[in-house]
């Protein structure tokens, strides 16, 4: 599978990230590489191997339905570029 | 489990310009479980708080911060399954879906597209009594909930409130089995009773803790039978969905105004544009939300912070076990037990502390009666006075005594109407009431005959009468019991005053 131009540009945009037109042949190429290499993953025989999410025999960790968090408003809003009034203030987006 | 007998309705057909239309109808309902703590983290679900007070690092999706899933929200999405008759997955897992918006501060929503926890099941909608549509459910998944923006606090910005951020929801998402805008409004009325009967979700749409989703398309008679056939939804119309409503009412307006617009577009010439819309309640028509068009694609992909969650059968089983008996069931059992109307059992059963409270004063008593009583005389005071069955002033302790006291003929149905707006007003025991007041019915032919034979003797021209027009007597009957204070047994008046005017 190859990464075209157009393809690169959806991606990024995607990702919010901004790319220079002139960045996306390089960019294009560079992850259709990356693909490539993975696919050669796909040359092993995995016929009745079970799909594998863990390298750990681990059972997913459960919590209490207990409240055990919060509270901590000043401490959530300390990074951000601008509160007000206990909220994240954000340039305006309306729908 | 008994059932009732049904027939389906038919489907909403709506005349266009130049020929008819049928709706197919599915619906995604978003609703908000019911749990102390948020899905993957230990914050609060509290509804109200002061903003941000509910969040804790991972809500706020700070960098490291990991996601540990709430075992009690699983426990819920499970009993919901369950009470739709659906399949349990035992294996199921979470999938990031990615996108940008500022009360999502991970970036993604943590959903369950591959695997969901919940499998088909189904879903009997009730339009009237005799009269249900089955609705089948394809799918119940667990997912993140997002925070709130808040647009209109500031000319420049949007303010956010992440408390909501993270709060397990449980999407539903049925088959396109709806066939109109009042069947999809019975879907999302049963949906929310059978959560509630569970305790899995409020069911709150004001503060939107039950939304619906609605995907609308319209098709020409016959079409739908193709589909049905061959599920194959190349015979259907394009669909629209039309995104986040909270209001019976809006629903229908919704669907009603976009299923308009399809087929005026469609008899136009024109083509529908699979796209998501937003109802306005205002103008009632739904417009397209742009900027859903160009970002469709979440790129889905498993989430690596969180392991598959495998759960037992044994488990699963335990669940089924501790389920409360559900609102078909309970109906059901009501109409076959006290042999009251379908009507009246859908009206008692409609919430489980109502159905709770009629047993409670139809026990050991005349079934028929009690629901008479509850439903006519207590709910209608309830609504008179925008009250629930919680704070009503009456209780079913009282409102059986009240009972008791007609049974055994103590007083007429018409003196338990009086004893009853006592009961509401000022409270207290009823039969010690009737004895205190005097309201016990006269029973006691001697002193009812006494009361006859004044009246008689009194009234020499109108006995004349009823004794050519014997359906006069009924001025006597009435004089009588108005003079005993309505106290005088009706039955007994009337016989009396029969014998004596010779009738």
């Amino acid at each position: 599978m190859s990464i075209d131009i157009d393809t690169a540009h959806r991606v990024a945009k995607l990702a919010r990230i901004a790319v220079d037109e002139a960045d996306l042949p390089a960019l294009a190429q560079e992850l259709s590489g990356i693909l490539g290499f993975m696919e050669q993953l796909n040359e092993v025989d995995v016929t009745g191997v079970e799909p594998m999410t863990s390298v750990t025999p681990m059972r997913l960790k459960r919590r209490a339905d207990v409240v055990t968090d919060g509270n901590i408003q000043a401490q959530i809003l300390s990074n951000a570029p601008d509160a007000r009034e206990g909220f994240f203030a954000v340039p305006k987006v309306v729908e | 489990m008994l059932d009732l007998a049904y027939t389906t309705p038919k489907p909403k057909v709506i005349s266009g310009a130049q020929e008819d239309w049928e709706l197919v109808i599915g619906m995604e309902i978003h609703a908000q479980v019911a749990s102390n703590a948020k899905l993957f983290s230990g914050a609060s679900t509290t509804f109200g708080a002061e903003p941000n007070a509910n969040v804790s690092f991972v809500d706020a999706a700070m960098p490291g911060m990991l996601p540990v899933i709430n075992e009690y929200c699983v426990a819920q999405a499970v009993r919901t399954g369950l009470a739709l008759n659906a399949e349990i997955h035992l294996f199921s897992a979470f999938d990031r879906k990615n996108y940008f918006y500022p009360d999502l501060p991970q970036g993604y929503q943590i959903s369950q597209l591959y695997h969901p926890i919940v499998g088909e099941g189904e879903v009997l909608v009730d339009m009237a009594p005799g009269i249900a549509r089955l609705v089948r459910i394809e799918r119940i998944h667990l997912e993140q909930d997002a925070g709130k923006s808040i647009h209109d606090m500031d000319p420049s910005m949007s303010f956010v409130d992440l408390n909501r951020t993270g709060v397990a929801l449980m999407e539903i998402v049925s088959r396109p089995d709806i066939r109109g805008p009042e069947e999809a409004a019975a879907y999302v009325v049963k949906l929310r009773q059978i959560l509630r009967y569970l305790g899995t979700c409020d069911g709150n749409m004001q503060n939107g803790n039950l939304r619906a989703d609605v995907n609308v398309s319209v098709c020409r008679i016959g079409q739908y039978e193709k589909f049905a056939a061959t599920g194959d939804f190349s015979h259907l119309g394009t669909r629209c969905e039309i995104k986040n409503m909270n209001s019976m009412r809006f629903i229908q307006q919704a669907i009603d105004y976009e299923a308009r617009r399809q087929i005026a577009l469609l008899e136009d010439g024109g083509t529908v544009l699979q796209e998501t819309r937003l109802y306005d309640p205002d103008r009632g028509e739904t417009r397209s939300m742009r900027s859903k068009e160009e970002a469709q694609d979440y790129r889905y992909f498993p989430c690596p912070d969180l392991l598959p969650l495998e759960i037992e059968q044994a488990w699963v089983d335990d669940i089924k076990a501790s389920l409360p008996e559900l609102p078909d069931a309970k109906k059901a059992r009501f109409v076959l037990h006290y042999g009251m109307t379908e009507y009246d059992a859908a009206v008692l059963t409609a919430e489980t502390e109502n159905a709770a409270f009629f047993e409670a004063v139809a026990e050991g008593r005349d079934g028929k009666q009690a629901a008479n009583w509850v439903i006519n005389e207590l709910f209608g005071r309830l609504n008179k006075q925008g009250l629930g069955i919680a704070e009503s002033p009456v209780s079913a302790a009282q409102l059986g005594g009240v009972l008791d006291l007609i049974a055994s003929d103590a007083i007429s149905g018409k003196i338990a109407k009086d004893l009853f707006e006592i009961l509401w007003t000022e409270g207290g025991n009823p039969a010690e009431i009737v004895e205190a007041r005097g309201m016990r019915q006269v029973t006691d032919t001697g002193a009812i005959e006494a009361a006859v034979d004044e009246i008689i003797a009194a009234n020499p021209a109108q006995v004349e009468k009823a004794r050519a027009n014997p359906k006069l007597a009924g001025w006597f009957v009435g004089q009588v019991i108005k003079a005993t204070g309505g106290k005088a047994n009706p039955a007994a008046v009337n016989a009396l005053v029969a014998q004596k005017l010779g009738l």
